[in-house]
Protein backbone atom coordinates (compact mmCIF):
# COMPACT_ATOMS: atom_id res chain seq x y z
CA UNK A 1 0.00 0.00 0.00
CA UNK A 2 2.78 2.61 1.15
CA UNK A 3 4.55 2.09 -2.40
CA UNK A 4 0.64 2.44 -4.00
CA UNK A 5 0.60 6.07 -2.14
CA UNK A 6 4.35 6.76 -3.29
CA UNK A 7 4.08 5.61 -7.08
CA UNK A 8 0.73 7.86 -6.71
CA UNK A 9 2.53 10.93 -5.25
CA UNK A 10 5.23 10.42 -7.53
CA UNK A 11 3.35 11.01 -10.60
CA UNK A 12 1.47 13.78 -8.94
CA UNK A 13 4.58 15.77 -8.35
CA UNK A 14 6.09 14.91 -12.21
CA UNK A 15 2.68 16.26 -13.47
CA UNK A 16 2.95 19.64 -11.41
CA UNK A 17 6.26 19.70 -12.34
CA UNK A 18 5.65 19.80 -15.78
CA UNK A 19 2.36 21.90 -15.34
CA UNK A 20 5.02 24.53 -13.78
CA UNK A 21 7.29 24.29 -17.13
CA UNK A 22 4.35 24.61 -18.89
CA UNK A 23 2.78 27.41 -16.93
CA UNK A 24 6.05 29.50 -16.92
CA UNK A 25 6.55 29.37 -20.94
CA UNK A 26 3.09 30.09 -21.22
CA UNK A 27 3.25 33.39 -18.99
CA UNK A 28 6.68 34.43 -18.61
CA UNK A 29 8.07 33.57 -22.60
CA UNK A 30 7.87 36.90 -23.70
CA UNK A 31 9.23 39.40 -21.45
CA UNK A 32 8.02 42.16 -23.47
CA UNK A 33 4.18 41.76 -23.11
CA UNK A 34 4.68 40.84 -18.99
CA UNK A 35 5.97 44.43 -18.83
CA UNK A 36 3.20 45.57 -20.89
CA UNK A 37 0.74 43.95 -18.34
CA UNK A 38 2.44 44.87 -15.50
CA UNK A 39 3.00 48.61 -16.27
CA UNK A 40 -0.18 48.60 -18.49
CA UNK A 41 -0.50 49.72 -22.24
CA UNK A 42 0.56 53.50 -21.51
CA UNK A 43 4.50 52.84 -20.71
CA UNK A 44 6.76 53.94 -22.76
CA UNK A 45 9.58 51.61 -24.16
CA UNK A 46 12.19 52.99 -21.72
CA UNK A 47 9.74 52.54 -18.44
CA UNK A 48 9.02 48.78 -19.89
CA UNK A 49 12.96 48.40 -19.75
CA UNK A 50 13.67 49.53 -16.12
CA UNK A 51 11.06 47.65 -14.70
CA UNK A 52 12.39 44.17 -16.63
CA UNK A 53 15.98 44.72 -15.52
CA UNK A 54 14.91 45.55 -11.88
CA UNK A 55 12.95 42.36 -12.09
CA UNK A 56 15.50 40.10 -13.50
CA UNK A 57 13.91 39.69 -16.76
CA UNK A 58 17.27 39.85 -18.58
CA UNK A 59 18.51 37.08 -16.72
CA UNK A 60 19.22 34.01 -17.98
CA UNK A 61 15.99 31.44 -19.15
CA UNK A 62 17.02 28.89 -15.91
CA UNK A 63 18.02 31.49 -13.35
CA UNK A 64 14.87 32.91 -14.46
CA UNK A 65 12.58 29.45 -14.20
CA UNK A 66 13.97 29.00 -10.85
CA UNK A 67 12.70 32.10 -9.65
CA UNK A 68 9.50 31.51 -10.81
CA UNK A 69 9.52 27.62 -9.01
CA UNK A 70 10.97 30.04 -5.86
CA UNK A 71 7.90 32.23 -6.16
CA UNK A 72 5.39 29.07 -6.19
CA UNK A 73 6.58 27.32 -3.61
CA UNK A 74 6.53 30.25 -1.16
CA UNK A 75 3.32 31.62 -2.32
CA UNK A 76 5.14 35.17 -3.11
CA UNK A 77 3.23 35.73 -6.15
CA UNK A 78 4.24 39.59 -5.94
CA UNK A 79 1.60 42.62 -5.88
CA UNK A 80 -1.53 42.59 -7.71
CA UNK A 81 -1.80 45.62 -10.08
CA UNK A 82 -5.86 45.28 -9.60
CA UNK A 83 -5.73 45.44 -5.68
CA UNK A 84 -2.76 47.02 -5.53
CA UNK A 85 -1.80 44.35 -2.56
CA UNK A 86 0.31 41.33 -2.30
CA UNK A 87 -0.88 38.94 -4.34
CA UNK A 88 -1.43 36.29 -1.45
CA UNK A 89 -3.45 38.58 0.74
CA UNK A 90 -6.30 39.21 -2.19
CA UNK A 91 -6.29 35.31 -2.68
CA UNK A 92 -6.56 33.64 0.97
CA UNK A 93 -10.14 35.38 1.70
CA UNK A 94 -10.98 34.90 -1.74
CA UNK A 95 -10.18 31.26 -1.24
CA UNK A 96 -11.95 30.79 1.94
CA UNK A 97 -15.12 32.34 0.01
CA UNK A 98 -15.34 29.47 -2.67
CA UNK A 99 -14.64 27.08 0.12
CA UNK A 100 -17.76 27.86 1.86
CA UNK A 101 -19.64 27.78 -1.22
CA UNK A 102 -18.30 24.21 -1.83
CA UNK A 103 -18.91 23.15 1.33
CA UNK A 104 -22.51 23.94 1.20
CA UNK A 105 -22.43 22.25 -2.38
CA UNK A 106 -21.28 19.18 -1.24
CA UNK A 107 -23.17 19.05 2.12
CA UNK A 108 -26.34 18.74 -0.38
CA UNK A 109 -24.67 17.40 -3.13
CA UNK A 110 -23.58 13.77 -1.74
CA UNK A 111 -25.95 12.71 0.27
CA UNK A 112 -29.04 14.10 -2.17
CA UNK A 113 -27.30 11.95 -5.23
CA UNK A 114 -25.72 8.71 -3.18
CA UNK A 115 -29.57 8.64 -1.95
CA UNK A 116 -31.11 8.95 -5.00
CA UNK A 117 -28.58 6.74 -7.02
CA UNK A 118 -28.82 3.85 -4.40
CA UNK A 119 -32.59 3.78 -4.44
CA UNK A 120 -32.52 3.77 -8.05
CA UNK A 121 -29.57 0.99 -8.47
CA UNK A 122 -31.65 -1.43 -6.04
CA UNK A 123 -34.74 -1.49 -7.86
CA UNK A 124 -33.20 -1.06 -11.74
CA UNK A 125 -36.22 -0.11 -13.98
CA UNK A 126 -38.71 1.42 -11.85
CA UNK A 127 -40.75 4.19 -12.07
CA UNK A 128 -37.76 5.56 -9.51
CA UNK A 129 -34.98 4.65 -11.86
CA UNK A 130 -36.62 5.66 -15.14
CA UNK A 131 -37.22 8.95 -13.92
CA UNK A 132 -33.99 9.96 -12.45
CA UNK A 133 -32.43 8.75 -15.27
CA UNK A 134 -34.86 11.03 -17.02
CA UNK A 135 -34.22 14.00 -14.99
CA UNK A 136 -30.83 13.97 -15.42
CA UNK A 137 -30.47 13.69 -18.92
CA UNK A 138 -32.77 17.49 -18.09
CA UNK A 139 -30.46 18.97 -16.06
CA UNK A 140 -27.33 18.31 -17.37
CA UNK A 141 -28.59 19.60 -20.58
CA UNK A 142 -29.09 23.34 -19.23
CA UNK A 143 -25.27 24.89 -18.89
CA UNK A 144 -24.30 26.39 -15.46
CA UNK A 145 -24.94 29.73 -17.08
CA UNK A 146 -28.47 29.62 -17.96
CA UNK A 147 -29.69 27.82 -14.93
CA UNK A 148 -28.28 30.49 -13.27
CA UNK A 149 -30.73 33.06 -15.48
CA UNK A 150 -33.28 30.92 -15.39
CA UNK A 151 -33.74 30.40 -11.49
CA UNK A 152 -32.93 34.04 -10.85
CA UNK A 153 -36.14 34.56 -13.01
CA UNK A 154 -37.94 32.41 -11.16
CA UNK A 155 -36.87 32.99 -7.66
CA UNK A 156 -35.91 36.75 -7.93
CA UNK A 157 -37.77 38.18 -10.97
CA UNK A 158 -41.45 36.39 -10.65
CA UNK A 159 -41.38 35.08 -6.53
CA UNK A 160 -39.57 37.79 -5.13
CA UNK A 161 -38.06 35.00 -2.69
CA UNK A 162 -34.31 35.17 -2.84
CA UNK A 163 -31.80 37.41 -3.31
CA UNK A 164 -30.34 38.17 -7.16
CA UNK A 165 -26.53 38.72 -6.18
CA UNK A 166 -24.72 37.44 -3.90
CA UNK A 167 -21.65 40.20 -2.75
CA UNK A 168 -22.42 40.01 0.59
CA UNK A 169 -22.14 43.84 0.70
CA UNK A 170 -23.40 43.55 4.62
CA UNK A 171 -21.98 40.95 5.89
CA UNK A 172 -22.35 37.40 5.19
CA UNK A 173 -25.80 36.08 4.92
CA UNK A 174 -26.55 32.13 4.03
CA UNK A 175 -29.30 33.33 1.78
CA UNK A 176 -27.10 34.44 -0.91
CA UNK A 177 -25.54 31.76 -0.87
CA UNK A 178 -28.97 29.59 -1.87
CA UNK A 179 -28.94 30.00 -5.34
CA UNK A 180 -25.07 29.78 -6.27
CA UNK A 181 -25.20 26.75 -4.71
CA UNK A 182 -28.59 25.85 -6.40
CA UNK A 183 -27.05 26.26 -9.49
CA UNK A 184 -24.33 24.06 -9.17
CA UNK A 185 -26.35 21.02 -8.23
CA UNK A 186 -28.70 21.38 -10.38
CA UNK A 187 -26.11 20.86 -13.16
CA UNK A 188 -24.07 18.44 -11.26
CA UNK A 189 -26.79 16.03 -9.10
CA UNK A 190 -27.98 13.72 -11.76
CA UNK A 191 -24.54 13.22 -13.21
CA UNK A 192 -23.90 11.53 -9.66
CA UNK A 193 -26.63 9.77 -8.99
CA UNK A 194 -26.52 8.40 -12.34
CA UNK A 195 -23.22 6.61 -11.65
CA UNK A 196 -24.14 5.53 -7.93
CA UNK A 197 -27.22 3.79 -9.71
CA UNK A 198 -24.79 2.07 -11.86
CA UNK A 199 -22.43 1.08 -9.76
CA UNK A 200 -25.47 0.44 -7.61
CA UNK A 201 -27.20 -2.11 -10.44
CA UNK A 202 -24.07 -3.83 -10.71
CA UNK A 203 -23.50 -4.54 -6.92
CA UNK A 204 -26.95 -5.92 -6.75
CA UNK A 205 -26.45 -8.44 -9.09
CA UNK A 206 -23.63 -10.11 -7.92
CA UNK A 207 -23.69 -13.60 -6.40
CA UNK A 208 -22.51 -12.25 -2.89
CA UNK A 209 -25.60 -9.97 -2.54
CA UNK A 210 -27.82 -13.35 -3.99
CA UNK A 211 -26.41 -15.35 -1.16
CA UNK A 212 -26.91 -13.02 1.16
CA UNK A 213 -30.27 -12.77 0.12
CA UNK A 214 -31.46 -16.13 -0.25
CA UNK A 215 -29.72 -16.46 3.49
CA UNK A 216 -32.73 -14.86 4.50
CA UNK A 217 -30.75 -11.44 5.95
CA UNK A 218 -33.05 -8.52 5.90
CA UNK A 219 -32.97 -5.86 3.13
CA UNK A 220 -31.40 -3.31 4.91
CA UNK A 221 -28.53 -5.03 6.34
CA UNK A 222 -27.93 -6.37 2.63
CA UNK A 223 -28.13 -3.38 1.01
CA UNK A 224 -25.82 -1.57 3.82
CA UNK A 225 -23.92 -4.42 4.96
CA UNK A 226 -23.16 -5.91 1.76
CA UNK A 227 -23.97 -3.84 -1.06
CA UNK A 228 -23.14 -0.21 0.01
CA UNK A 229 -19.20 -1.04 0.47
CA UNK A 230 -18.65 -1.95 -2.77
CA UNK A 231 -21.15 0.39 -4.72
CA UNK A 232 -19.73 3.32 -3.20
CA UNK A 233 -16.56 3.15 -4.81
CA UNK A 234 -16.85 4.69 -8.12
CA UNK A 235 -18.78 7.44 -6.57
CA UNK A 236 -15.98 8.15 -4.22
CA UNK A 237 -14.11 8.74 -6.61
CA UNK A 238 -16.11 10.94 -9.33
CA UNK A 239 -16.83 12.88 -6.13
CA UNK A 240 -12.75 14.07 -5.72
CA UNK A 241 -13.04 14.47 -9.83
CA UNK A 242 -15.72 16.68 -9.55
CA UNK A 243 -13.28 19.40 -7.63
CA UNK A 244 -12.27 19.59 -11.61
CA UNK A 245 -14.96 20.87 -12.45
CA UNK A 246 -16.43 22.59 -9.74
CA UNK A 247 -13.76 25.03 -10.32
CA UNK A 248 -15.53 25.79 -14.06
CA UNK A 249 -18.85 26.08 -12.19
CA UNK A 250 -17.89 28.71 -9.10
CA UNK A 251 -15.87 30.27 -12.07
CA UNK A 252 -19.99 30.86 -13.59
CA UNK A 253 -21.65 31.55 -10.90
CA UNK A 254 -19.14 33.55 -8.68
CA UNK A 255 -19.07 36.10 -11.89
CA UNK A 256 -22.82 35.74 -12.29
CA UNK A 257 -24.02 36.57 -8.81
CA UNK A 258 -21.15 38.56 -7.56
CA UNK A 259 -19.58 36.44 -5.14
CA UNK A 260 -16.41 37.59 -4.11
CA UNK A 261 -14.67 34.00 -4.42
CA UNK A 262 -11.64 32.41 -5.72
CA UNK A 263 -13.90 31.92 -9.09
CA UNK A 264 -14.58 35.21 -9.90
CA UNK A 265 -11.07 36.50 -8.85
CA UNK A 266 -9.36 34.57 -11.70
CA UNK A 267 -11.60 35.91 -14.50
CA UNK A 268 -11.16 39.29 -12.71
CA UNK A 269 -7.52 38.69 -13.10
CA UNK A 270 -7.79 37.75 -16.73
CA UNK A 271 -10.14 40.26 -17.95
CA UNK A 272 -7.85 43.17 -16.49
CA UNK A 273 -4.53 41.16 -17.65
CA UNK A 274 -3.09 41.63 -13.80
CA UNK A 275 -0.26 38.60 -13.98
CA UNK A 276 0.82 38.29 -10.83
CA UNK A 277 -2.60 37.49 -10.08
CA UNK A 278 -3.47 35.53 -12.90
CA UNK A 279 -0.41 33.32 -12.11
CA UNK A 280 -1.04 32.78 -8.84
CA UNK A 281 -4.83 31.42 -9.44
CA UNK A 282 -3.91 29.17 -12.06
CA UNK A 283 -1.15 27.72 -9.92
CA UNK A 284 -3.63 27.49 -6.67
CA UNK A 285 -6.29 25.85 -9.12
CA UNK A 286 -3.94 23.13 -10.49
CA UNK A 287 -2.67 21.77 -7.24
CA UNK A 288 -6.17 21.71 -6.01
CA UNK A 289 -6.87 19.60 -9.31
CA UNK A 290 -3.83 17.47 -8.76
CA UNK A 291 -4.51 16.77 -5.09
CA UNK A 292 -7.85 15.76 -5.36
CA UNK A 293 -6.81 13.80 -8.19
CA UNK A 294 -4.16 12.16 -6.30
CA UNK A 295 -6.55 11.55 -3.23
CA UNK A 296 -8.95 10.06 -5.33
CA UNK A 297 -6.06 7.44 -6.33
CA UNK A 298 -5.11 6.39 -3.21
CA UNK A 299 -8.48 6.99 -1.86
CA UNK A 300 -9.42 4.00 -4.41
CA UNK A 301 -6.73 2.06 -3.98
CA UNK A 302 -7.32 2.26 0.20
CA UNK A 303 -11.53 1.60 -0.43
CA UNK A 304 -10.67 -1.56 -3.36
CA UNK A 305 -9.27 -4.76 -1.90
CA UNK A 306 -8.42 -5.85 -5.62
CA UNK A 307 -5.73 -2.70 -6.28
CA UNK A 308 -4.71 -2.70 -2.59
CA UNK A 309 -3.45 -6.48 -3.23
CA UNK A 310 -1.84 -6.11 -6.70
CA UNK A 311 -0.06 -3.05 -5.57
CA UNK A 312 1.15 -4.79 -2.49
CA UNK A 313 2.85 -7.30 -4.80
CA UNK B 1 -17.91 -2.45 -29.20
CA UNK B 2 -18.83 -3.01 -32.40
CA UNK B 3 -17.95 -6.65 -34.25
CA UNK B 4 -16.53 -6.42 -37.00
CA UNK B 5 -18.22 -9.66 -37.96
CA UNK B 6 -21.41 -8.67 -37.14
CA UNK B 7 -23.98 -8.35 -40.32
CA UNK B 8 -25.30 -4.58 -40.52
CA UNK B 9 -28.42 -4.16 -40.46
CA UNK B 10 -29.71 -0.38 -41.80
CA UNK B 11 -32.63 0.49 -39.80
CA UNK B 12 -35.57 1.74 -41.13
CA UNK B 13 -36.93 5.44 -39.69
CA UNK B 14 -39.93 3.03 -38.33
CA UNK B 15 -37.87 0.70 -36.37
CA UNK B 16 -35.83 3.59 -35.11
CA UNK B 17 -38.57 4.95 -33.48
CA UNK B 18 -40.42 1.98 -32.04
CA UNK B 19 -36.78 0.88 -30.94
CA UNK B 20 -35.74 4.72 -29.24
CA UNK B 21 -37.73 7.53 -29.27
CA UNK B 22 -35.24 9.41 -27.00
CA UNK B 23 -33.02 9.39 -30.60
CA UNK B 24 -36.03 10.53 -32.40
CA UNK B 25 -36.81 12.91 -30.02
CA UNK B 26 -32.51 14.56 -30.14
CA UNK B 27 -32.53 13.98 -33.61
CA UNK B 28 -36.01 16.05 -33.93
CA UNK B 29 -34.57 18.87 -31.81
CA UNK B 30 -30.93 19.82 -33.54
CA UNK B 31 -33.10 19.43 -37.03
CA UNK B 32 -35.30 21.96 -35.72
CA UNK B 33 -32.02 24.49 -35.29
CA UNK B 34 -30.34 23.22 -38.08
CA UNK B 35 -33.21 24.54 -40.05
CA UNK B 36 -33.76 27.56 -38.20
CA UNK B 37 -29.83 28.43 -38.75
CA UNK B 38 -29.95 27.54 -42.85
CA UNK B 39 -33.28 29.53 -42.81
CA UNK B 40 -32.28 32.38 -40.80
CA UNK B 41 -32.15 35.21 -43.66
CA UNK B 42 -35.92 33.85 -44.13
CA UNK B 43 -37.57 33.60 -40.80
CA UNK B 44 -36.03 35.89 -38.88
CA UNK B 45 -38.91 39.57 -39.06
CA UNK B 46 -35.43 41.66 -38.18
CA UNK B 47 -31.99 41.84 -38.75
CA UNK B 48 -29.53 40.52 -36.02
CA UNK B 49 -28.06 44.43 -35.42
CA UNK B 50 -30.72 46.36 -36.31
CA UNK B 51 -31.68 49.12 -33.27
CA UNK B 52 -35.49 49.38 -32.73
CA UNK B 53 -36.94 50.10 -29.84
CA UNK B 54 -34.45 49.47 -26.28
CA UNK B 55 -35.67 47.31 -23.57
CA UNK B 56 -38.88 46.34 -25.69
CA UNK B 57 -41.00 43.86 -23.46
CA UNK B 58 -42.15 40.43 -25.86
CA UNK B 59 -45.19 41.35 -27.88
CA UNK B 60 -44.78 44.67 -27.94
CA UNK B 61 -44.20 46.22 -31.76
CA UNK B 62 -42.33 48.89 -33.55
CA UNK B 63 -43.46 52.35 -34.35
CA UNK B 64 -44.32 51.04 -37.58
CA UNK B 65 -46.35 48.21 -36.42
CA UNK B 66 -43.67 44.97 -37.08
CA UNK B 67 -43.87 42.51 -33.85
CA UNK B 68 -41.37 41.79 -31.45
CA UNK B 69 -42.33 38.48 -30.20
CA UNK B 70 -39.36 38.11 -27.45
CA UNK B 71 -39.12 41.76 -26.98
CA UNK B 72 -35.88 43.27 -27.99
CA UNK B 73 -32.16 44.22 -25.31
CA UNK B 74 -30.43 46.99 -24.48
CA UNK B 75 -29.68 48.47 -27.58
CA UNK B 76 -33.02 47.85 -29.12
CA UNK B 77 -32.61 44.40 -31.35
CA UNK B 78 -34.73 42.05 -31.45
CA UNK B 79 -34.02 39.00 -29.48
CA UNK B 80 -35.85 36.56 -31.57
CA UNK B 81 -34.08 37.72 -34.41
CA UNK B 82 -30.65 37.56 -32.69
CA UNK B 83 -31.68 34.04 -31.48
CA UNK B 84 -32.12 32.91 -34.77
CA UNK B 85 -29.04 34.35 -36.55
CA UNK B 86 -27.16 32.76 -32.98
CA UNK B 87 -28.09 29.77 -33.97
CA UNK B 88 -25.90 29.66 -36.77
CA UNK B 89 -23.06 30.73 -35.20
CA UNK B 90 -23.23 28.30 -32.21
CA UNK B 91 -24.10 25.70 -35.15
CA UNK B 92 -20.71 26.99 -37.61
CA UNK B 93 -18.27 26.50 -33.93
CA UNK B 94 -19.60 23.80 -32.07
CA UNK B 95 -19.43 21.25 -34.83
CA UNK B 96 -15.96 22.70 -35.93
CA UNK B 97 -14.65 22.83 -32.82
CA UNK B 98 -14.95 19.26 -31.89
CA UNK B 99 -13.94 18.36 -35.75
CA UNK B 100 -10.94 20.10 -35.23
CA UNK B 101 -10.40 18.23 -31.73
CA UNK B 102 -11.59 15.18 -32.92
CA UNK B 103 -8.99 15.33 -35.80
CA UNK B 104 -6.23 15.64 -33.53
CA UNK B 105 -7.18 13.45 -30.66
CA UNK B 106 -8.51 10.30 -32.89
CA UNK B 107 -4.68 10.83 -34.86
CA UNK B 108 -2.97 11.13 -31.83
CA UNK B 109 -4.74 8.10 -30.07
CA UNK B 110 -5.05 5.86 -33.45
CA UNK B 111 -0.57 6.35 -33.45
CA UNK B 112 -0.21 5.69 -29.07
CA UNK B 113 -2.40 2.49 -29.10
CA UNK B 114 -1.09 0.87 -32.25
CA UNK B 115 2.49 2.44 -31.82
CA UNK B 116 2.84 2.07 -28.19
CA UNK B 117 6.37 2.67 -26.71
CA UNK B 118 8.10 5.91 -26.47
CA UNK B 119 5.48 7.62 -28.71
CA UNK B 120 2.47 6.26 -26.05
CA UNK B 121 4.35 7.24 -23.25
CA UNK B 122 5.04 10.77 -24.90
CA UNK B 123 1.65 11.48 -25.83
CA UNK B 124 -0.05 10.02 -22.75
CA UNK B 125 2.48 11.93 -20.25
CA UNK B 126 1.41 15.59 -22.36
CA UNK B 127 -2.10 14.55 -22.54
CA UNK B 128 -2.18 14.12 -18.79
CA UNK B 129 -0.61 17.61 -18.42
CA UNK B 130 -3.17 19.17 -20.36
CA UNK B 131 -5.90 16.92 -18.41
CA UNK B 132 -3.96 17.97 -15.15
CA UNK B 133 -5.69 21.83 -15.43
CA UNK B 134 -8.88 22.47 -14.75
CA UNK B 135 -10.94 22.96 -18.38
CA UNK B 136 -11.92 26.43 -17.31
CA UNK B 137 -8.58 27.53 -16.25
CA UNK B 138 -6.98 26.44 -19.41
CA UNK B 139 -9.86 28.65 -21.48
CA UNK B 140 -9.21 31.50 -19.28
CA UNK B 141 -5.44 31.09 -20.08
CA UNK B 142 -5.22 30.99 -23.30
CA UNK B 143 -7.88 33.55 -24.16
CA UNK B 144 -6.17 36.01 -22.48
CA UNK B 145 -2.62 35.11 -24.19
CA UNK B 146 -3.99 35.16 -27.42
CA UNK B 147 -7.30 37.47 -27.56
CA UNK B 148 -10.98 36.45 -27.90
CA UNK B 149 -11.64 35.12 -31.76
CA UNK B 150 -13.66 32.75 -33.59
CA UNK B 151 -10.32 30.64 -34.34
CA UNK B 152 -8.76 31.45 -30.74
CA UNK B 153 -11.77 29.48 -29.58
CA UNK B 154 -11.18 26.50 -32.07
CA UNK B 155 -7.94 26.18 -30.88
CA UNK B 156 -8.68 26.31 -27.48
CA UNK B 157 -11.36 23.57 -27.65
CA UNK B 158 -9.11 21.27 -29.71
CA UNK B 159 -5.84 21.73 -27.29
CA UNK B 160 -8.62 21.25 -24.09
CA UNK B 161 -10.49 18.53 -25.82
CA UNK B 162 -8.32 16.18 -27.57
CA UNK B 163 -6.45 14.65 -24.52
CA UNK B 164 -9.63 12.92 -23.87
CA UNK B 165 -10.67 12.03 -27.20
CA UNK B 166 -6.87 10.13 -27.52
CA UNK B 167 -7.65 8.24 -24.69
CA UNK B 168 -10.45 7.18 -25.18
CA UNK B 169 -9.18 5.81 -28.82
CA UNK B 170 -6.30 4.59 -27.17
CA UNK B 171 -8.39 2.61 -25.10
CA UNK B 172 -10.33 0.94 -28.46
CA UNK B 173 -6.93 0.39 -30.53
CA UNK B 174 -5.12 -1.16 -27.79
CA UNK B 175 -7.95 -3.59 -27.89
CA UNK B 176 -8.40 -4.00 -32.00
CA UNK B 177 -4.61 -3.58 -32.32
CA UNK B 178 -4.70 -7.58 -31.72
CA UNK B 179 -7.31 -8.72 -34.12
CA UNK B 180 -6.67 -11.38 -36.91
CA UNK B 181 -7.83 -8.37 -39.59
CA UNK B 182 -4.64 -5.99 -38.29
CA UNK B 183 -2.36 -8.80 -38.51
CA UNK B 184 -3.42 -10.02 -41.81
CA UNK B 185 -2.95 -6.11 -42.96
CA UNK B 186 0.49 -6.15 -41.69
CA UNK B 187 1.22 -9.41 -43.35
CA UNK B 188 -0.11 -7.81 -46.78
CA UNK B 189 2.30 -5.01 -46.25
CA UNK B 190 0.31 -2.41 -46.01
CA UNK B 191 1.09 1.12 -44.64
CA UNK B 192 0.45 1.73 -40.93
CA UNK B 193 -1.50 4.58 -42.15
CA UNK B 194 -3.94 2.48 -44.24
CA UNK B 195 -4.09 0.57 -41.27
CA UNK B 196 -4.71 2.76 -38.89
CA UNK B 197 -7.81 5.03 -40.46
CA UNK B 198 -8.85 1.85 -43.38
CA UNK B 199 -8.61 -1.32 -40.53
CA UNK B 200 -8.51 0.30 -37.58
CA UNK B 201 -10.71 3.30 -37.22
CA UNK B 202 -14.09 1.97 -38.83
CA UNK B 203 -14.17 -0.47 -36.25
CA UNK B 204 -13.74 1.52 -33.31
CA UNK B 205 -16.52 4.17 -34.67
CA UNK B 206 -19.07 2.62 -32.17
CA UNK B 207 -18.25 4.13 -28.98
CA UNK B 208 -16.30 7.13 -30.49
CA UNK B 209 -19.72 8.40 -32.31
CA UNK B 210 -21.33 7.92 -28.60
CA UNK B 211 -18.64 10.00 -27.12
CA UNK B 212 -18.71 12.60 -30.53
CA UNK B 213 -22.82 13.81 -29.52
CA UNK B 214 -22.24 13.95 -25.48
CA UNK B 215 -18.98 16.54 -27.01
CA UNK B 216 -21.09 18.42 -29.25
CA UNK B 217 -23.26 19.23 -26.21
CA UNK B 218 -20.17 19.45 -24.12
CA UNK B 219 -18.58 22.14 -26.60
CA UNK B 220 -22.09 23.69 -27.20
CA UNK B 221 -21.90 24.18 -23.19
CA UNK B 222 -18.36 25.71 -23.65
CA UNK B 223 -19.23 27.91 -26.06
CA UNK B 224 -22.01 29.53 -24.45
CA UNK B 225 -20.00 29.73 -21.21
CA UNK B 226 -17.28 31.74 -23.16
CA UNK B 227 -19.41 34.01 -24.55
CA UNK B 228 -21.39 34.31 -21.15
CA UNK B 229 -18.03 35.04 -19.65
CA UNK B 230 -17.01 38.28 -22.07
CA UNK B 231 -14.35 35.53 -23.61
CA UNK B 232 -16.06 34.18 -26.25
CA UNK B 233 -16.64 35.40 -30.31
CA UNK B 234 -16.55 39.91 -30.16
CA UNK B 235 -20.07 41.37 -30.21
CA UNK B 236 -21.90 42.16 -32.83
CA UNK B 237 -22.23 38.93 -34.03
CA UNK B 238 -25.28 37.62 -32.83
CA UNK B 239 -23.98 34.27 -30.29
CA UNK B 240 -26.84 33.03 -27.32
CA UNK B 241 -23.55 33.13 -24.75
CA UNK B 242 -22.38 36.99 -25.53
CA UNK B 243 -26.40 37.55 -25.45
CA UNK B 244 -26.39 36.21 -21.87
CA UNK B 245 -23.36 38.36 -21.08
CA UNK B 246 -24.81 41.36 -22.35
CA UNK B 247 -28.03 41.37 -21.20
CA UNK B 248 -26.85 40.03 -17.56
CA UNK B 249 -27.05 42.92 -16.13
CA UNK B 250 -31.08 43.88 -16.44
CA UNK B 251 -31.74 40.23 -15.87
CA UNK B 252 -33.06 41.35 -12.75
CA UNK B 253 -35.60 44.07 -14.17
CA UNK B 254 -35.89 42.53 -18.01
CA UNK B 255 -35.43 38.73 -17.52
CA UNK B 256 -36.56 38.03 -21.32
CA UNK B 257 -33.25 39.75 -22.42
CA UNK B 258 -31.44 36.53 -21.19
CA UNK B 259 -34.33 33.88 -20.48
CA UNK B 260 -34.94 33.24 -24.20
CA UNK B 261 -31.05 32.63 -25.57
CA UNK B 262 -31.07 30.19 -22.33
CA UNK B 263 -33.90 28.16 -22.99
CA UNK B 264 -32.21 28.12 -26.61
CA UNK B 265 -28.84 26.45 -25.44
CA UNK B 266 -30.46 24.47 -23.20
CA UNK B 267 -33.07 22.62 -26.00
CA UNK B 268 -29.81 22.28 -28.29
CA UNK B 269 -27.34 20.83 -25.72
CA UNK B 270 -30.55 18.84 -24.95
CA UNK B 271 -31.03 17.51 -28.64
CA UNK B 272 -26.98 16.59 -28.65
CA UNK B 273 -27.23 14.30 -25.08
CA UNK B 274 -30.45 12.74 -26.25
CA UNK B 275 -29.30 11.72 -29.62
CA UNK B 276 -25.68 10.32 -27.48
CA UNK B 277 -28.38 8.54 -24.88
CA UNK B 278 -30.18 6.85 -27.94
CA UNK B 279 -27.24 5.75 -29.61
CA UNK B 280 -25.88 4.07 -26.45
CA UNK B 281 -29.34 2.44 -26.13
CA UNK B 282 -29.15 0.80 -29.60
CA UNK B 283 -25.79 0.09 -29.14
CA UNK B 284 -26.60 -2.38 -25.87
CA UNK B 285 -29.02 -3.66 -27.49
CA UNK B 286 -27.18 -4.83 -30.74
Amino acid sequence: MARLIAQRLFNSAVSIALVSIALFLIFELSPETVAADALGQYSTREQRDLWLAANGYFEPMHVRFLDWVRRCVTGEFGQSRLYNRPVSDVLGPRLAASATLAALFFSVLIPLSLGLGIAAGMREGSMLDRGISFASILTTSVPPFASAVLLTAIFVFWLGLLPGTSSMVDGFRWKELILPAAVLLLYDFGYLARITRASMADVMQTAYIRTAALKGLPDWWIIFRHALRNALIPPFTVIMLQINWLIGGVVVVEFFFAYKGFGSLILEASLTHDLFLLQACTAVSVLLAVGTQTIADIGYGLLNPRIRVAAAK
Amino acid sequence: MTDATKAQTTPTLRSLLAESPILIAGLSILGFWLMVAILAPWIAPFRPNENLVPMALPGQRTPDGRLMLLGADHLGRDVLSRIIYGGRTVLTYAPLATLCAYSVGVTLGLIAGYKGRWIDELLSRFADLVLAFPVIVLYIVIIQKFGASGLNILIAVTLASSPGIMRLVRGVVLDLRTRAYVSAAQMRGESTFYILFVEILPNARGPLIVDACLRLGYVTITIGTLGFLGLGIPPPTPDWGSMINESRHFALVFPHMAVFPCLAVSSLVLGFNLIADGLRELSLAD
